[in-house]
């Protein structure tokens, strides 16, 4: 039965026909985010102008039946904004309104295709910014954000999406509009924008969104400090975490990392380091200047052989400047890469670097490392050429045996990129049967029929029909002897 | 011999929740125990409460029915502490205050203000307290980063984990903190700690203008870690914690905004009730913090955290009802029009009897669905929340 070509004619008659794509080629663009190795057209796109129209699309495609999945700036890294090839793909990006900058409540008004940058910009006359700062701020949406419950280098210190943003109308999939949260703090009932923060798009779409706007520090200082191997500059970031100091941003890349930054933009890194650290201060000038003092000292005792302190914005621009462009840099001394994300407990730095260096050693796959090294949350690229026979999926081995590592220690699959369709199987490496049935408790209560965004982040979804409670043979409870069934 | 025998104990006569009494209490002391309890009330269809330290017990409307409650105080102790991963995780019945003995040796809290004595982890996470420090460190919601809990049928599920940063599923941990054990058990949580700041002080004054005296603090560069207000004595006290040569210079920027009085006021980090009052928890947009605490003072005792835009509000123990009735009414509109809430936290039975305890809640239809994905049969804390989930 076709369900699309109803659905279109309905949308292009509420919207217009100019904001509907049906023509498979102009399709095309949207086949994939950020992650292209997966590619799916979709079977119609729908480009809402505003909240209302972004509703109206949701609710045909519920009165359909149709799946619907969304989509900001599309730079999401774990196929999060695939499309379906049965479904609708709505898009955000021309609904770009900043709709109101309250600096007296310190909070801003957006629609959810505004881009992360643009929320500072607009905040910027009036002493403010906006805190989460993904390394893709200058194209990534808010919506995207607010889906994945994207981070960046500062939220070591600011947190992330999810303590920013504190209210959001949301679409449920079943076209109902609900406002969660809003601009006074801890609205009464359950913390559904807490739930919906970080969904990845299976419990519908955000419409407008409001977002917590942060005093800009007074005070700036930038180092950067070049280490002969990476567990000094691991060493390094665990003292200054241990001598009470919370930095804006511990960041951290070895030698293969700084390799392609310099070839890619020239930052000018010292020669010879085999990892750099950049830590950065922020807040009242005397509290920066007591403690930069420290993270100087600390970078010193523990063998930096090079300091080098930003003298101006210009300067600590250039140091950020390879860092933020890493990930796109690695792209000149390898044809192919995989970037993965995963998360381990800080202190566990130096062993799993190490793992990953024999890991990358047995399999003749070269791994460079960027990360945020104060929480932990490491990048490793996996360098790979697709034109090598087998290569592809060496790569793919090395950077699965880099989660298992990272769930060894305690730590996520991802932490910050999202599950997406890329790592919905290895869900179930980090959770239990019963702990991924309870996330999907969630899902059922927003979305029954599982029209938001199928078949992303849980590897097998629950049947919302279900009857809840019976389990299936011998609890847990009963065969540790503890209670049995009466 | 049943689940149920061999792991309760009949009531006794101080075991009820907001005056309804209970006919069993267990104390499971790990969370396969608790499983089983849950599990074995499931099958017996009972009512179940849970209770901590018990010091918010009357918090929300009393539950609709009460057959066992589920005390935590045997489910305690600081599981781990990974000092140089700055997180711990902590059993749900463990006391604030033994968490606080636990972590100050290595020079790290966890950043929850907690003041009376007994308050447990989970009841705070549970009822999402927060003190005057929530300006800089925030609330239970943005420091628990993984938690285990069981459910109304007796499964155990976790999510996060013990990294700070993480967004691998749904955070669940969100969804439990505030539900007032309606959704069900915290057996544990892990936490996000912060260094205990070296120095500290408090600048405090009784300005001519408060919502003066609000922007201009809101304006200088010294990042407070409380800024509260307190409506009888019209003073606005702000903390700053750091370095002791950061905090001597941002204290002394403070009086020079405010005046020159130090020192934390007897008022800090308490109620405005007595026991047996009735209160309030109001919020409001930033901009309107001043103008709330004014209509507000005129109607009840009211402190609180006006650099966050949450403040409290008490009524004596003696107010007639329908007078208690009315003022939850006023100050209500006046909270709904600076952008925020009133809900009534604690009230005497017959200030109950007569009053909306929540009010009204934008989404409780989606509530409702999520409370019936996790309770199907509404067992647990039955009326106790939102919308008499
Ligand atoms: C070079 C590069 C660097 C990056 N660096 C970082 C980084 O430092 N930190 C980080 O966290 N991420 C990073 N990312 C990943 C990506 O930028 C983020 O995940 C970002 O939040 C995605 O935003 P987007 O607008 O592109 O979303 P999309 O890719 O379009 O969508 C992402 C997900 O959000 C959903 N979604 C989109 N809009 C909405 C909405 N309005 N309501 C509900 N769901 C919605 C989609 O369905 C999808 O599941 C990086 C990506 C690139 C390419
Ligand atoms: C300004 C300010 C001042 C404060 N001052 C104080 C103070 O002086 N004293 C004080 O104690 N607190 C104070 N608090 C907050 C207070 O700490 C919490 O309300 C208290 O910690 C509740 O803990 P409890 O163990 O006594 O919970 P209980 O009273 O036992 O329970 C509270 C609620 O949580 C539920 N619950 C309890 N445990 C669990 C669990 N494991 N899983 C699921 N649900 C559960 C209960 O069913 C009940 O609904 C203050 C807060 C602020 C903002």
């Amino acid at each position: 039965m076709d369900r699309i070509g109803p659905l279109a004619a309905r949308l292009r008659a509420e919207l217009g026909p100019d904001r509907v794509i049906s023509d498979r080629q102009e399709l095309r663009t949207y086949e994939c985010d950020g992650l292209t190795h997966y590619r799916v057209v979709p079977a119609l796109a729908v480009l809402p102008r505003d909240h209302t129209e972004l509703a109206r699309t949701v609710r045909a495609c519920a009165d359909a039946g149709v799946p619907f999945v969304a989509r900001g700036s599309g730079t999401g890294l774990s196929g999060g904004a695939l499309p379906h090839a049965d479904g609708v793909l709505v898009v955000t990006s021309r609904m770009r309104a900043i709709v109101e900058v309250a600096p007296d409540d310190e909070r801003a008004v957006v629609e959810p295709g505004v881009i992360n940058v643009q929320v500072s910009r607009a905040a910027a006359p009036f002493g403010y910014y906006y805190a989460p700062d993904p390394s893709s701020q200058q194209i990534c949406s808010i919506g995207g954000n607010v889906a994945e419950n994207s981070g960046g280098a500062h939220c070591l210190k600011y947190g992330f999406t999810t303590n920013h943003v504190t209210g959001a109308t949301v679409v449920t999939p079943d076209g109902e509009v609900v406002r969660l949260g809003g601009r006074a703090p801890d609205t009464p009932g359950y913390d559904l924008l807490g739930a919906f923060v970080g969904s990845e798009g299976t419990l519908g779409i955000a419409t407008e969104v409001t977002v917590r706007l942060v005093r800009a520090p007074e005070t700036i200082r930038t180092l950067l400090a070049a280490f002969h191997t990476t567990d000094q500059a691991g060493a390094a970031t665990s003292a200054i975490i241990a001598a009470g100091v919370v930095p804006a941003a511990v960041e951290m890349m070895d030698a293969l990392a700084i390799e392609a930054a310099e070839a890619a933009v020239n930052c000018g890194y010292p020669p010879g380091a085999g990892a750099v650290l950049i830590v950065e201060l922020d807040g009242p000038a005397a509290e920066v200047r007591a403690q930069f003092a420290q993270v100087t000292a600390l970078c010193e005792e523990n063998d930096a052989f090079e300091l080098r302190i930003a003298a101006d914005d210009a300067e600590r621009a250039l140091f950020w400047k390879g860092r933020k462009s890493a990930f796109a840099a690695v792209g000149r001394i390898s044809p192919d890469y995989i970037v993965q994300d995963g998360v381990i407990p800080r202190t566990a730095l130096p062993q799993v670097l190490r793992r990953i260096g024999e890991v990358s050693a047995e399999h003749g796959v070269r791994v460079a490392n960027v990360f945020h090294a104060g929480d932990g949350n490491l990048h490793p690229l996996v360098l790979f050429d697709d034109a090598v026979p087998g290569e592809a999926e060496r790569a793919e081995q090395v950077s699965g045996a880099i989660l298992d590592l990272c769930i060894e220690h305690g730590g996520s699959i991802t932490g910050e990129h999202g599950v997406g369709v890329d790592k919905a199987r290895y869900m179930p490496r980090m959770f239990t049967a019963d702990d991924l049935d309870t996330m999907q408790l969630v899902r059922c209560a927003f979305d029954p029929d599982g029209l938001s965004n199928p078949g992303k982040v849980f590897p097998t979804p629950r049947l919302c029909g279900e009857v809840p409670g019976r389990r299936k043979g011998t609890h847990p409870a009963q065969e540790a002897g503890l209670a049995e069934i009466f | 011999m049943t689940a149920l025998d061999e792991l309760t104990e009949p009531a006794k006569d101080d075991d009820a929740v907001a005056g309804v009494p209970a006919r069993l209490v267990a104390a499971p002391t790990s969370t396969a125990q608790a499983s089983a309890v849950l599990r074995a009330a499931a099958d017996a269809g009972l009512a179940v409460a849970f209770r901590g330290g018990g010091t918010k017990l009357d918090w929300g409307a009393p539950p609709r029915r009460l057959d066992l409650i589920v005390d935590t105080r045997g489910l305690t102790g600081v599981v781990e502490h990974a000092a140089g991963d700055l997180i711990a995780v902590v059993r749900a019945g463990t006391p604030m205050a033994e968490v606080r003995e636990h972590l100050g040796p290595a020079g790290q809290q966890l950043a929850l203000d907690t003041s009376e004595a007994g308050a447990t982890v989970g009841g705070t996470v549970a009822v999402s307290a927060s003190g005057p420090r929530r300006q800089l460190y925030g609330t239970a919601r943005d420091l628990v980063i993984g938690m285990t809990v069981v459910r109304a049928d007796g499964t155990v599920a976790h999510s996060g984990g013990k990294v700070v940063k993480n967004v691998a599923g749904y955070d669940l941990a969100k969804l439990f903190t505030g539900a007032y054990g309606t959704l069900g058990l915290i057996t544990r949580c892990a936490f996000r700690l912060h260094p205990r700041p070296g120095a500290e002080a408090v600048v405090r004054a009784a300005p001519p203008d408060l919502g003066a005296a609000l922007a201009a603090i809101r304006a200088a560069q010294v990042v407070p870690s409380a800024v509260e207000v307190d409506g009888e004595t019209g003073e606005v006290a702000v903390l700053v914690e750091g370095t002791p040569a950061g905090v001597r210079d941002r204290a002394a920027t403070l009086v020079r905004i405010l005046g020159d009085d130090a020192g934390r006021p007897h008022w800090w980090g308490t109620y405005p009730w007595e026991p047996g009052g009735t209160g309030l928890k109001l919020t409001a947009a930033l901009s309107r913090v001043p103008a709330l605490v004014v209509r507000a003072a005129a109607l009840a005792r009211v402190r609180g955290s006006a650099g966050t835009g949450v403040l409290y509000a008490g009524l004596p123990p003696d107010t007639a009802p329908d007078e208690a009735a009315d003022a939850v009414a006023e100050l209500r509109a006046a909270a709904g029009d600076a952008g925020g809430h009133a809900v009534v936290l604690t009230a005497p039975a017959e200030v109950r009897a007569g009053v909306d305890m929540w009010g009204p809640v934008d989404g409780l239809a989606l509530m409702r669905r999520v409370k019936q994905q996790f309770d199907p049969d509404a067992r647990l804390a039955p009326g106790r929340f939102v919308g008499g989930i």
